[in-house]
């Protein structure tokens, strides 16, 4: 645990962590190195709403929808390995595959005449989207358990839920950690794409940016969008690696799975 | 493996009801109680929802209602995977034609401005036969070849519904009237972004993996930064490029001239790109990695060279999994592709967010379907390419 803090890697993260904290509590200290990418004195730091604010129900609604959506798809992934819902198990494999083919932008818009403008809309295409790399992983991680595991608790008299809960679940958690974090991960991209349908984040910044063609705001909007998410993406990464060393494997959750990258949004 | 899973589907194999096909007649019969078509007086005008007997005269109404209690029967008490896939596929087309006849019985012949489309009812129809569909095309485990002459037949049939002037009373045909021309303009630019992004990160993205092979010192740093790249979110990628691109266009002699601007298509490309350099990297390493020692040392003794190796016995071993680096690259960026709209970069995303701006559904609609599809058909064709150059070395 100590080695693991002063690692260049933590230092690195932790000093980036400070930066991002102290720009978003004084901006305007921040002022003399943003002002070059203005033109005609225009304002260097983004003062129609806080960044705190901002920051803080950007955080919000994807972690409002990324916990709905493991709770539903861990739920749906060991409903469909259990007798009872075996039936469902080809289709809803099929169903994630062709769904994961759905670039998130148009979910949210598709959402849009759903919901109407605003957070509802980002936060029913952040649970929908975010529903299926979780589904997709917990499913990889409770059908490929070792068979000896699995023989081996059933010989213990494990009851089913027993066995589920002390063995599956944990067996298959630095998975479904993984799947969390790719879910993440494609929320905060689509939350702030999230602005464009008047839902508060980080996205405001950008777009506002974007309008008045004020390379400032696109720049720090973009930055702090950027560092939030390498930040939360790491902090995953450490959880599944933890998981993965309580249960005993060494080489932890691989960062770059070729089949599970598809977290851009 | 034996897996937990193929246990509970051979205990599961002999239930009394199909519990699937239970969730897809509960689903036609929402369908059927939802309204079909929506009646709008102009564009943007609230509409009025209407069901299926409102919405089309009796006999039509009662043709579509047919069949789609038939696909409901079959979905319950048939298990036989042709029959669930013609009478899912018999609902679609029903569903599909009955939208069309609605907009040609409701728009009324003295308000060219009225608009008519499908509403929820129709939508959720569509749901439950593509599941009746979908779970019919699992069950029939289709090769490769059959499952592109399947896409290729469905590709058909969706053109010949647009051509055949069947939907033209629709409000999303009108949405394209009105700006045909620039819909197939985008739809080029769209392509242009995606499949170019694609090509230049082949071109780098490959010698870049066998490099990454070759000298493992390179290898942990260099995906390392690409995955950081790849957890950015798009809209902010975008956004930080236009800064860099903006002073090359400006300071660089001749940058301007070859089309590098700080907005537009420029940084739309470049961020493409980059997201692309991971999956195209990553999965080089691994695929060359994936080849057997044997195989090596064998290719070794024989004398070849380290470039004769690598083109003649390395690189094809490893391309099922490269090629799958490709099909995650080209989804990935037909999808991103629609966000480059945001800041000038053309393609699909032009009418996505101008119908969010203007809340014109029928406009997000001519948006969001086109890349929706076309990167679900990129999927199908990439997957069969996958198994089939998978085949010829297991």
């Amino acid at each position: 645990m100590i080695r693991d803090l002063i690692r260049p890697g933590t230092i690195l993260r932790l000093v980036v962590f400070a930066a991002l904290i102290a720009f978003l509590l004084a901006p305007d200290r921040f002022a003399g190195l943003l002002a070059p990418l203005t033109s005609n004195g225009a304002p260097p730091i983004y003062h129609q709403s806080s960044l705190v604010d901002l920051t803080l129900s950007h955080l919000f609604t994807v972690a409002v929808s990324t916990l709905a959506a493991a709770i539903v798809a861990v739920g749906l992934a060991i409903f469909v390995t259990r007798p009872a819902g075996a039936e469902f198990l080809a289709l809803s494999r099929a169903v994630v595959n062709i769904g994961q083919t759905f670039p998130p932008v148009a979910v949210l818009a598709l959402s849009v005449p759903i919901m109407g403008f605003g957070e509802g809309s980002t936060r029913l295409a952040l649970f929908l989207y975010g529903l299926l790399p979780i589904f997709e992983n917990t499913l990889v991680g409770l059908s490929t358990l070792p068979p000896a595991v699995v023989e081996t608790a059933s010989a213990m008299g494990m009851t089913g839920r027993q066995r589920l809960l002390k063995v599956e679940l944990p067996l298959a958690m630095p998975l479904i950690v993984e799947g969390i974090r790719l879910s993440a991960v494609i929320g905060l991209a689509t939350a702030t794409i999230g602005s464009t349908v008047a839902a508060k984040g980080l996205g405001e910044v950008i777009v506002a940016g974007l309008l008045s063609n004020n390379l400032a705001f696109i720049v720090q909007g973009g930055v702090v969008t950027g560092v939030l998410a390498v930040l939360i993406s790491d902090g995953f990464q450490a959880v599944a690696r933890h998981a993965a060393k309580r249960r005993g494997v060494s080489s932890g959750a691989p960062p770059a799975e070729p089949d599970e990258q598809q977290a851009a949004a | 493996m034996t897996t937990l899973s193929d246990a509970a589907t051979d205990r599961a194999a002999t239930p009394r009801v199909d519990r699937l096909g239970v969730v897809i007649a509960i689903l036609v019969v929402v369908a059927l109680a939802l309204p079909f078509a929506t009646f709008r007086a102009t564009r943007i005008a609230s509409g009025t929802g209407l069901r299926l007997f409102d919405a089309l005269p009796a006999g039509t109404a009662a043709a579509v209602a047919a069949v789609l209690v038939a696909a409901l029967v079959t979905a319950v008490a048939s298990r036989r995977p042709t029959f669930r896939l013609a009478l899912g596929a018999l609902a679609l087309a029903a569903l599909a034609l009955g939208a069309g006849a609605a907009g040609a019985h409701l728009t009324p012949a003295d308000n060219p401005y009225a608009r008519i489309a499908p509403a929820s009812g129709f939508w959720v129809g569509v749901f439950a036969a593509a599941m009746l569909v979908t779970d019919a095309m699992v069950r029939l485990k289709l090769g490769p070849v059959g499952r592109l002459v399947a896409l290729a037949v469905t590709a058909a049939l969706v053109v010949a519904l647009l051509a055949s002037g069947a939907w033209s009373h629709l409000s999303l045909i009108a949405e394209y009237r009105n700006r045909a021309d620039v819909f197939w303009r985008e739809a080029g630019t769209h392509l242009v972004l995606a499949a170019g992004s694609l090509a230049a990160a082949v071109v780098i993205g490959l010698p870049l993996g066998v490099l990454a092979y070759r000298l493992r010192k390179l290898r942990d740093p260099l995906i390392n930064v690409l995955n950081i790249i790849q957890t950015i979110p798009s809209m902010a990628l975008f956004g930080i490029l236009i800064a860099p691109l903006g002073w090359i266009a400006a300071n660089v002699p001749g940058a301007h001239a070859i089309g590098i601007r700080g907005i537009g298509m420029a940084p739309a490309f470049l961020a493409l790109f980059l997201y692309s350099l991971l999956p195209m990297v990553a999965n080089t390493v691994v695929g060359l990695n994936g080849v057997s020692r044997a195989v090596v040392d064998a290719a070794r003794g024989m004398g070849l060279t380290d470039r004769q190796r690598l083109i003649q016995v390395e690189m094809p071993l490893a391309l099922p999994v490269i090629l799958t680096g490709i099909r995650i690259v080209l989804v990935q960026n037909i999808g991103l592709a629609t966000v480059a709209a945001l800041i000038g970069g053309g393609g699909f995303g032009v009418f996505l967010f101008q119908g969010l701006g203007q809340t014109a559904t029928d406009l997000i609609l001519l948006g969001a379907l086109p890349p929706v599809a076309l990167a679900f058909a990129a999927a199908v064709v990439l997957d069969a390419v996958i198994e089939i150059s998978g085949k010829g070395k297991a």
